[in-house]
């Protein structure tokens, strides 16, 4: 009997959705087979089987959460259902994972010799080497004990007995700190409800709405994001009529060769991408008291989804072509709409571009991205009587506001890159120059 | 209540068990005339007479079979092995009849007998006079081995080895005779398999028997003034070993140290760590320890004798290493 846990998808992912069970109680599953569809906070995973066995329990629902290694479902030769039941107590520290050793030699357990030994310690998280294999902790019994009583993952524990080894004080600060943590959270949250069920009951106009993993890591990392990095903003209005024409001039070559169509969205990041080339004191970050120089240029892109904000990644946009920003932009953002992303591929950005253009909105200030520094916040384009040369002049007209970190961009090293973005989009045979 | 010697509390028992039993008599090497090697017998051969105090040729094969015999026929034979060391010379006697007359013989007879020996090194008596092999004893069904190390203890245990069944190696110990301590008058004879916490904790627990549990308290004391809270078992039965009050103990401490005046090797402690682990596996926040002799023939020069033993000093580092292993106030 093997219990299937919560794997650790993410190096942020502290809970799990289960989005769907992809094989029902009495299914065969076959080493490799996805038995499941596992949210987190980054995206939605496909969970691999590591051993072939028999689905006998599902413990946890489709649509509930759950800590890392806490068992989800049982595995067996398909006999035991009922005593699959019993076995969850056993070895229920899931992050031990044994699982290195289980994935590694599962010949060695035949169903037979499986099925007699009832508290199966090759049971730890058969799926959690989805995030490839880890060393089982060093812990104490005890510290496992307590870990398992107090639901302290023992892989986020350090240990700090002899060589390591994870003991009882380690666990004990461990969930002290988790307390720490979550009880203002909890307490809030209780408060809230217990605030609100009086008026709930007066108010049946008000439903509360499950958070998903996105919106609740955005909620997070976005408050931080504000109450942390002194916030400033410059916005420029850019003359984009050459910019459109280019851009209709570019779309018809490509498509007279086959290749993908380029936007507006994807000459900015690669004239963002270019800019900070060659403005590097804007590609950075502050971190702990410390200011941090990116030298590789990777710029995130804002999509809004159903279920919340996502920010796919293009590795490196300073050295790739437009149309390259462009394809592998349209690919990226179809993958996060399946929510079939991954964490890597979401992480890492060091700028953002984050455009409500579509939406006819003018011009807005978006909030950072940290660890990023800055974000370009690009608005509408529309059509605005100019002065040029003394004369009215009927000019495409594109707002961006660029947020920044004071604590890691002042003022004039903003406004130049600003200036010079500015210069790019207005003179945009320079952006594939 | 009086404040008596180890050896004193010995005497007085043995004597007072002669009063109340006439089929309690007392067999061995030089323990009539001459008083015991020890003087635990001293003035008995005068009081009791010859018949009930037996002075032997130096042969314990002979008179340690003797008194199985006698035990079998209805008599509470005491026997006096000089030393441990010198029970080797009688093992087959204790090992292969004493021990297995009962279960042998689908029990028409027990072997109701006390063997009383000092063991235990120190004393500058050299190798083959200075060993801890009670360990043999309680290796083996059919016996029971207690180790006293106070005077009522040593009261109480003799007591009870006396009024029990089954035979009984007593280990005393060379250098427990002269030590002191309170003796209640009306002792109860104690629990045969029965450890005692001689000093309750919280941070450690310390286990010994015999000279290695009164260390263990001294140290124990001494910890107590370092602001550590550690508990003392003294082991008082090798055989029935009392492993729950050892789980229980370490249940609660989460670490254990162990102090055996034995070779570590298959020493008694192995079996305490094993006993620990199966019943308080859980439990344990460090491996547990022990402290135990060199594993050398004990040297006869005293600094290389001081240095073979187990000391105050060396149970107080394991103890001090063990808590550190678990982060105690850290």
């Amino acid at each position: 009997m093997t219990e299937i846990h919560m794997p650790r998808l993410s190096d942020t992912m502290e809970e799990g959705v289960i989005s769907t069970w992809r094989k029902q109680v009495g299914d065969q599953i076959n080493r490799g087979d996805v038995v499941a569809d596992i949210e987190t906070d980054k995206a939605v995973m496909e969970m691999e089987a590591y051993d072939d066995g028999v689905l006998e329990k599902i413990l946890i629902g489709a649509g509930e959460t759950v800590p890392i290694g806490v068992p989800i479902g049982i595995m067996g030769d398909g006999s035991g259902a009922a005593a699959a039941a019993g076995a969850s107590g056993g070895d229920s520290d899931g992050s031990a994972a044994g699982s290195a050793t289980t994935g590694s030699n599962p010949e060695s357990d035949s169903p037979g010799s499986a099925a007699t030994e009832p508290a199966a310690p090759r049971s730890a998280g058969s799926a959690e080497s989805d995030a490839g294999p880890r060393e089982r902790p060093k812990a104490s019994p005890l510290a496992r004990a307590v870990a398992r009583e107090k639901g302290v993952d023992l892989s986020t524990v350090t240990g700090t007995g002899p060589g390591g080894r994870i003991i009882r004080v380690d666990i004990e600060a461990a969930a002290e700190a988790k307390t720490a943590t979550e009880s203002p959270q909890q307490s809030a949250a209780e408060s809230h409800r217990a605030e609100r069920s009086e008026p709930q009951q007066q108010n049946e106009d008000l439903e509360e709405i499950p958070l998903s993993n996105i919106r609740k890591v955005t909620a997070r990392r976005l408050t931080e994001s504000k109450q942390q990095a002194p916030h400033f903003y410059l916005t420029s209005a850019v003359d984009v009529t050459d910019l459109v024409s280019f851009r209709s001039d570019l779309n018809e070559r490509l498509q007279a060769s086959g290749g993908p169509k380029v936007s507006v969205n994807d000459l900015v990041v690669k004239a963002c991408a270019t800019a900070l080339r060659a403005n590097p004191s804007v590609n950075v970050s502050f971190r702990d008291e410390k200011l941090f120089q990116h030298k590789r240029v990777h710029l995130g892109v804002a999509v809004a989804l159903d279920s919340g904000l996502v920010v796919p990644v293009i590795p490196d946009a300073d050295r790739k072509s437009v149309s390259e920003i462009a394809a592998e932009g349209k690919e990226k953002v179809e993958r996060a709409r399946d929510g079939k992303l991954k964490p890597d591929e979401m992480s890492g950005s060091t700028f953002s571009v984050s455009n409500l253009g579509m939406f006819g909105i003018e011009e807005f200030s978006a909030v950072i991205n940290p660890p990023e520094a800055a974000i370009l916040a690009v608005g509408a384009t529309r059509e605005e009587v100019q002065v040029r040369d003394g004369e009215f002049a009927v000019r495409k007209m594109m707002r961006m506001t660029l947020s920044a970190d004071h604590r890691a961009v002042d003022g004039a090293v903003g406004a130049v890159f600003m200036q010079q973005l500015t210069s790019l989009l207005q003179d945009p045979i320079r952006i594939i120059a | 209540m009086a404040v008596i010697t180890y050896r004193q509390a010995l005497h007085d028992t043995l004597r007072e068990e002669m009063l109340s039993d006439e089929n309690v008599f007392l067999i061995g090497e030089e323990i009539g005339v001459f008083e015991g090697s020890y003087k635990i017998t001293a003035g008995l051969l005068e009081e009791f007479g010859e018949k009930r105090v037996r002075d032997t040729p130096i042969a314990e094969e002979g008179f340690v079979g003797a008194a199985v015999g006698a035990a079998m026929l209805g008599l509470r034979p005491v026997v006096e092995l000089m030393t441990i060391n010198f029970s080797l010379l009688a093992l087959d006697q204790i090992v292969n009849h004493a021990a297995k007359i009962y279960g042998m013989f689908g029990g028409q007879s027990n072997a109701p007998m006390v063997l009383r020996t000092p063991g235990g090194g120190g004393q500058q008596l050299g190798a083959t006079h200075s060993q801890n092999i009670e360990l043999y004893y309680a290796f083996v069904p059919g016996l029971k081995v207690v180790a006293p190390s106070t005077p009522a203890d040593a009261r109480a245990l003799l007591k009870a080895s006396l009024a029990d069944n089954d035979p009984v190696l007593f280990l005393e110990n060379l250098a427990l005779y002269n030590t002191k301590g309170e003796v209640p008058d009306e002792l109860p004879p104690a629990e045969i398999g029965k450890a005692g916490v001689t000093r309750p904790g919280s941070d450690i627990t310390i286990i010994g028997y015999s000279r290695m549990a009164t260390v263990a308290t001294q140290v124990a004391d001494q910890l107590g003034e370092e602001g550590i809270s550690a508990e003392v078992i003294d082991l008082r039965s090798l055989r029935p070993l009392d492993r729950e009050t050892l789980v229980d103990s370490v249940r609660k401490t989460g670490c254990a140290v162990i102090a055996e005046d034995d070779w570590l090797t298959y020493g008694i402690g192995a079996e305490i760590a094993a006993s620990i682990s199966d019943g308080a596996f859980d439990y344990l926040d460090a491996p547990v320890r022990r402290v135990a002799a060199a594993e050398v023939p004990l040297p006869y020069a005293k600094p290389l004798e001081r240095a073979a033993l187990p000391s105050a000093e060396s149970l107080h580092t394991a103890v001090r290493q063990t808590l550190d292993a678990v982060g105690h106030r850290r």
